[in-house]
């Protein structure tokens, strides 16, 4: 194995490091903090006008996969606002990959110049992991389509032009089989959007949709072809696209922290530092195992769900001892004084809880593993 | 990048994968204890040439990277092969004679330096070696004596024994210093070999939660035993990248990087301290979920995975608790404030 990156790669990174440096600074992370809303128009304009987020579209072939997990590695090392940015180029990689030559021609040139973002509409209120069960419902009516509805944990839908959209089509055969996938500008008249505070500080939405009509041109894939379509989103989701390099800021923050209050020379916190970073090597290279599937071609679904599993298990883990050593300093928030790390061990402990639970459960990804990788029957559920 | 074996490496692991299969099948394992050597087996991998692989060409050796003998080792792990190979393969390296080359000679390492008397205590291979290297004082030594042929009884039933740095036909080879490469590579390649028999604990869990029935149905079928399965292969594949990436950064000419705070770690010593860690504690939990849904067949003698579960142990034991490697890779990682 050969585990160097190659000029290109070297060249990419530098180039992301640079346009984090002149553009992110201490307002743009705190501001997302204060207001929930994880983007940053500064951020990812100057990233598309550096030409990085085209090279990144997975599947657009401008780049290699290595440059996209590379530019989530660097982002999210940053803790800069990347999560809209990243939720939209995956949008548009799946786009790319299903969409019509319309299609692509209106959305994908809008997320790659940082003006426009997507958002994603799966879930509903009483369907989570199984996801195939949405009711949302697309209705043909001649050259339109008729949607009604409600969506739950519609991220940045408050910010969005584009949704990629979930719905029921076909009431008559297997649940898998009667889905279709819309890609619709949010503008569309029907449409409400509702906050949705958390606990993480990151505000996320419920969607309604009151017969909102929309042209056929905006089907993705095939009618009844949904489930299919979801299968290209989750492989690009799970893995190369951020959530699995969160380790690593958070030992940085804990390391600087222990180093200026004198923990740095206790045991058990030198323990843990160091299982920490064995965590967040391996959580990185599961990673790059993705970005090199998807590089040599292929789409790594399975090895999504192993590093999805592994990266947030661990992260949480981590986020846990962090704050039980910092003890009551762990517990206040960003910029209070004596906070430990200025309050990003608090931040970590209270963010680290969704990442088991958004892009599929660990519990999800491990049927996955026990089905498609062990071999195991169905289990009932 | 590249994450795949080359074309060499799969030769390699095929050769070794069918050697070990077909030589020493766990029955192989099981008769060679307590004293956990098969001599028959040893004659079979001097003929492939194993126990000098790793040593350069010029020395008359085979020339293969630290990768190379991870590949090796992985196979080993998955057959709980009964030779002490991976410290032979160390020893070689460290003092390549002709006949610690060939193997005619069986070479081991002592993981800790000598105690005062100049005894190593616990040395693995210690019972069968007729050559132990390791450090005594500020020296490194090479001491040929007679092995005592039996082990001191042991979790793994592994062939170790105390062994004398001084008595014996004595040769210094080097500086306490020159040891500390070779105990990285001893750290890397075990980690292969605890990688290789967390993977074969998984295989043997899949098989019998197939086979055994309750509740007529087969108990693999349940989604408490599949979550629980389902951890193992990220454990395996993670411990399997982070060791060939230690080998990697071992047989690299360029010191590597260590910047725990932006994730970039190239450092041999540091990669091998992580994989020895991480590769302990996965094959210490695949060998525990693997040996837990066999129920009371997985603690009786007659099945094959307590073998897998106490060698999980002991191999890594024989030299520290993972945790105090850890601490260890802190001081490397983390340069205390004083």
């Amino acid at each position: 194995m050969d585990f160097s990156l190659s000029a290109e790669v070297e060249q990419y990174r530098a180039t992301v490091r640079r346009v984090i440096a002149e553009t992110v600074t201490e307002e743009i992370i705190d501001r997302q903090h204060r207001t929930g809303t994880f983007n940053s128009y500064e951020l990812n304009r100057a990233l598309a006008k550096a030409g990085l987020l085209e090279r990144a579209v997975p599947g657009l072939g401008k780049g290699d996969p290595i440059e996209l997990w590379m530019l989530f590695h660097e982002l999210e090392k940053s803790q800069a606002p990347y999560d809209a940015i990243s939720v939209s180029l995956m949008v548009a990689g799946v786009l790319n990959n299903v969409g019509t030559q319309w299609q692509k021609e209106r959305v994908i040139p809008s997320i790659l110049s940082g003006e426009a973002l997507a958002c994603l509409g799966y879930s509903e209120p009483d369907f989570g992991s199984d996801v195939a069960s949405v009711m949302t419902r697309a209705v043909r009516d001649g050259d339109e389509w008729v949607i009604n509805g409600a969506k739950m944990w519609t991220t940045m839908a408050h910010e969005s032009k584009w949704l990629l959209l979930l719905t029921r089509t076909n009431l008559d055969v297997p649940k898998h089989k009667g889905l279709t996938m819309f890609m619709l500008p949010m503008d569309t008249p029907g449409i409400t959007v509702e906050p949705v505070p958390t606990m993480g500080t990151e505000r996320t939405n419920a969607t309604f949709y009151d017969n909102v009509r929309i042209g056929h041109e905006w089907l993705l894939g095939e009618v009844d072809q949904g489930w299919r379509v979801m299968g290209v989103a989750l492989a690009f989701e799970r893995g190369v696209m951020g959530g699995t390099s969160v380790g690593t800021p958070l030992l940085r923050h804990f390391h600087d922290w222990a180093r200026q209050t004198g923990l740095l020379d206790d045991a058990l916190a030198r323990e843990r530092m160091a299982r920490v970073a064995i965590d967040c090597e391996v959580a990185k290279l599961l990673t790059q195992r993705c970005a090199w599937i998807a590089a040599t071609g292929g789409l790594p679904g399975l090895e999504g769900s192993m590093v999805k599993v592994f990266a947030t298990e661990a992260y949480q883990k981590a986020s846990r001892w962090f704050q039980q050593m910092a003890g009551p300093s762990g517990l206040l928030q960003f910029h209070e004084a004596g906070a430990a790390a200025d309050g990003w061990i608090e931040y970590d402990a209270r963010h680290s809880p969704v990442t088991t639970i958004y892009g599929g459960t660990s519990e999800i990804n491990r049927n996955n593993i026990a089905e498609r990788h062990l071999g195991l029957p169905k289990a009932r559920r | 990048m590249d994450l795949d074996l080359t074309e060499d490496q799969k030769a390699i692991k095929e050769v070794f994968s069918g050697l070990f299969t077909k030589q020493a099948p766990p029955t192989v394992a099981r008769a060679a204890e307590p004293l956990g050597f098969d001599r028959e087996l040893w004659a079979r991998l001097l003929e492939t040439g194993a126990p000098g692989m790793g040593v350069a060409e010029a020395h008359g050796g085979g020339g293969a990277t630290l990768a190379d003998l991870v590949v090796v080792t992985e196979e080993l792990g998955r057959a709980i092969a009964p030779v002490p190979l991976i410290e032979h393969m160390i020893a070689a390296r460290l003092h390549p004679v002709a006949d610690v080359v060939s193997g005619a000679r069986l070479a081991t390492i002592a993981l800790h330096p000598a105690d005062t008397h100049g005894l190593w205590h616990i040395v693995p291979g210690g019972a069968v070696a007729d050559i132990v290297v390791g450090i005594d004082g500020d020296d490194l030594v090479a001491t040929q004596s007679d092995p005592p042929g039996s082990a001191l009884r042991n979790h793994a039933c592994s062939p170790l024994a105390n062994r004398s740095a001084r008595a014996g036909e004595r040769a210094v080879i080097g500086t306490a210093s020159d040891f500390d490469r070779a105990l990285a590579e001893w750290k890397t390649v075990t980690a292969g070999a605890l990688v290789g028999i967390a993977a074969q604990a998984l295989d043997i869990a899949l098989e019998y939660v197939m086979a055994r029935h309750q509740f007529g149905v087969p108990i693999g079928s349940f989604q408490a035993i599949q979550q629980g399965l389902a951890d193992l292969p990220i454990a395996i594949d993670g411990g399997r990248l982070l060791t060939h990436k230690a080998a990697w950064a071992g047989d690299r000419q360029t010191p590597g990087t260590v910047n725990a705070d932006d994730g970039d770690i190239t450092d041999f010593s540091a990669l091998a301290s992580m994989a020895f860690v991480y590769a302990a504690d996965s094959s210490a939990h695949a060998t525990d979920r693997s040996l837990h849904y066999h129920g009371g067949y997985g603690f009786s003698e007659e099945y094959d995975i307590q073998l897998f579960y106490r060698r999980a142990r002991g191999w890594a034991l024989v030299f520290d608790d993972p945790s105090r490697e850890a601490l260890r890779l802190a001081d490397r990682l983390f340069p205390r404030s004083k």
